[in-house]
């Protein structure tokens, strides 16, 4: 199986969606002309011309809405956010029209749109370029939340959300773009709504999303030394999330640990303890734990940023904890 | 016209409505002979269709059958009834949540439209959107939206798709005045211009943004000019007469169709009545003299004297399709009325499609 990175599975994805539907157009800041901010885009410009690859201005409520307009029309728009921080400019067309189009129109106008773009933090960003978002998104009924963490899943899961009739928050992570992975050639599709085990394991789940899932199975691989043996649960879709999954596994090891990037307070992880909390209680064998960014915005300081967010030590920590070791 | 706001001169009322600009050629009769006498009698009965709907939503709002926001278009009909008379039918519309008259004209069925507004299941949007979201797929109406300035990017986004998929449809976008200051205007605005959108932008001037005149809102006051920063076309017109909005919008759509250039226009015309039905028709920003005085310019009374004037109709005929609307008004009051709520069931579909 051919291996590629991140950006490079992403690229192919819409390349081959591109080929594939003739409605599709991709629009965002500096995605024609420039090849992408991470070149996430390269290539796509010369290949499909300037009508299908659109370079805007830097003006994200606009070209967001005019995706959401275009979306109620016929055209299947694909709208990247140079970075995720961007779409808070965004927030009221991907809220206010795209999630409720459907609803409040009593199902006349379903809105097919992607909007994907990287979150979470990169390196010395500062407070205002590195956050995780994905609650807020996870947050709205009629949006669906989609965030890969291989470049297999990348791939599959934009292809899916690409075909999905529904707007569809795609969120890739900057410092995901250069990892290598194995990508199915062609039609390779991943269903929204199913999570993956990333590792097998019997001791305790590990549930992580996004880059969490590299940090948690480079924790995984540390435990095992000392005998213990975590699963790593990766839901992959946060909206609609794969509770099934994550339940079972949970059922199985009776411990587990969250790991996200974002802020503790009313993150995603916080729904899935109440998942676990509700459909697992009797299974439990210790209060779950949650690893998370630190309830600060993002500092610059590069020892500062590192304390900032979760790592490998951190989850092995928490680990340690709810399996009552010392 | 007293101002709260120290930093702002008061504003004649009078001087804004005939500020610079272009007016119509010719008085209103003389342009009516020069119209089919069919698209007349039409123009008129759409106008009064809209008046007594909204006369008999503001009534039974009163008696708690119509809830929520409910934002009435009397006093403004000339606008959307001009300005749709100019489109096909396949062209998009777009409003903001003050949409029950332009739903009206686009052909709408009154009684789905009353229904809509009293939450019921036949209702055009089966009673989930309610009176600021009225859509229609099939008649291209693309819905009321309740964020001030949130409709005018999608509208962009239509016209995009026509020009993408090389579809001879124009989108109407319209929208109030006080809708120029936000940013999506603008960014929708430069974008429609940039990638030659054929679009045409209409604001609806009714000189209040609930109750702040235009005056304390906005730094300029011939608001067309806004469309100067965007090298776009741009004209202002009589927003109460409604072969004027006509003859402005057919010159629009035409650039928009023909040329794919987008146009703003600025229809100058006054809300008689409140913000929404929880407001006042007039309260400390403008008083009752200056809202009697701005109905001498009704633009179904000076539409219908000039269609007498011309002997097109005559107080009977006037009459007579007065009593015509009413009817279809009360039938559609009666059609809503027996119409059921939504199904218990009705409340988790539609949230997501296969």
């Amino acid at each position: 199986m051919p291996i590629l990175t991140y950006r490079e599975a992403l690229n192919q994805a819409m390349r081959e969606e591109m080929h594939r539907d003739e409605t599709i157009v991709l629009m965002g800041e500096e995605v024609g002309f420039y090849n992408g901010a991470y070149k996430v885009s390269k290539g796509l410009l010369d290949e499909f011309g300037p009508m299908r690859v659109l370079d805007t201005p830097i003006t994200e409520l606009g070209f967001t809405g005019l995706g959401v307009g275009a979306a109620m029309a016929g055209v299947r728009p694909i709208v990247e956010m140079m970075t995720f921080n961007f779409s808070m400019l965004a927030i009221d067309q991907i809220v206010n029209s795209a999630a409720k189009m459907l609803y409040m129109s009593g199902g006349q106008f379903n809105i097919p749109i992607v909007v994907r773009g990287p979150g979470g933090a990169g390196h010395q960003l500062g407070a205002q370029h590195s956050q995780s978002l994905e609650s807020w998104y996870c947050h709205v009924p009629g949006l669906k939340v989609v965030m890969p963490a291989t470049p297999g899943d990348a791939k599959g899961l934009l292809k899916t959300s690409i075909r999905d009739n529904n707007p569809v928050v795609f969120i890739e992570s900057e410092v995901l773009y250069g990892t290598k992975g194995e990508v199915p050639e062609g039609e390779h599709l991943i269903p929204l709504g199913v999570a993956d085990i990333k590792r097998q394991g019997h001791d305790v789940t590990i549930v992580a999303h996004s880059k969490m899932v590299l940090v948690a199975l480079d924790a995984a691989a540390e435990l095992a030394k000392d005998g213990i043996e975590a699963e790593v649960v990766d839901p992959r879709t946060l909206r609609p999330l794969d509770t099934e999954a994550i339940v079972n596994s949970v059922r199985k090891t009776n411990r587990v640990v969250v790991v996200e990037e974002g802020w503790e307070f009313c993150g995603v992880g916080a729904q899935f303890v109440d998942t676990i909390q509700r459909e697992a209680f009797d299974y439990l064998d210790a209060p779950v734990l949650r690893v998370t960014g630190a309830d600060v915005p993002m500092p610059y300081a590069k020892n500062l940023e590192h304390d900032a967010q979760p790592d490998k030590e951190k989850v092995k920590e928490a680990v340690n904890k709810v399996l009552y070791r010392k | 016209m007293k101002s709260s706001n120290a930093a702002t001169e008061p504003v004649n009322v009078t001087e804004l409505l005939v500020g610079p600009g272009q007016p119509a050629a010719g008085t209103i009769e003389e342009r009516a002979r020069r119209e089919d006498p069919a698209v007349l009698k039409t123009l008129l009965e759409q106008m009064l269709l809209i008046r007594r709907f909204e006369e008999k939503a503001a009534e039974i709002y009163q008696l708690g059958k119509i809830g929520g926001f409910c934002h009435l278009y009397i006093g403004q009909e000339a606008v959307a009834v001009g300005a749709l008379s100019a489109t096909h039918p396949d062209d998009y519309i777009f409003t903001s949540y003050r949409e029950h008259g332009h739903a009206l004209v686009r052909g709408m069925d009154p009684g789905e439209v009353m229904a809509e507004l009293c939450g019921k299941q036949s209702g055009v949007s089966k009673g989930k959107g309610g009176s600021m979201h009225l859509f229609d797929r099939h008649r291209s109406f693309m819905g009321g939206h309740g964020i001030v300035g949130g409709q005018i990017p999608l509208a962009a986004g239509t016209a995009f798709a026509s020009k993408y998929l090389k579809q001879p449809r124009v989108t109407l976008c319209f929208f109030g005045e006080a809708a120029v200051n936000i940013g999506s205007f603008h960014e929708s605005l430069n974008l429609a211009a940039l990638w030659k959108l054929p679009v045409v932008f209409i604001c609806e001037n009714n000189r209040f943004g609930m109750g702040t005149p235009i005056e304390r809102a906005s730094s300029l006051y011939e608001l067309s000019q806004k469309a100067c920063a965007y090298n776009m076309a741009r004209t202002w017109v009589d927003g109460m007469d409604v072969l004027a909005v006509r003859e402005t919008m057919k010159e629009a759509v035409s650039r928009a169709r023909e040329q794919n250039a987008p146009t703003l226009i600025e229809a100058r015309t006054y809300r008689y009545m409140g913000h929404s039905m929880s407001d006042p028709s007039h309260g400390h920003y403008r008083t009752k003299v200056e809202v009697e005085e701005q109905r001498r310019h009704d633009p179904i009374k000076q539409f219908s004297a000039a269609l007498e004037a011309i002997d097109l109709v005559n107080q009977a005929y006037i009459d007579e399709l007065d009593q015509k609307v009413r009817d279809t008004v009360e039938e559609a009051v009666a059609f809503a009325e027996r119409s059921p709520q939504p199904d218990a069931r009705e409340l988790y579909t539609d949230v997501y499609v296969d």
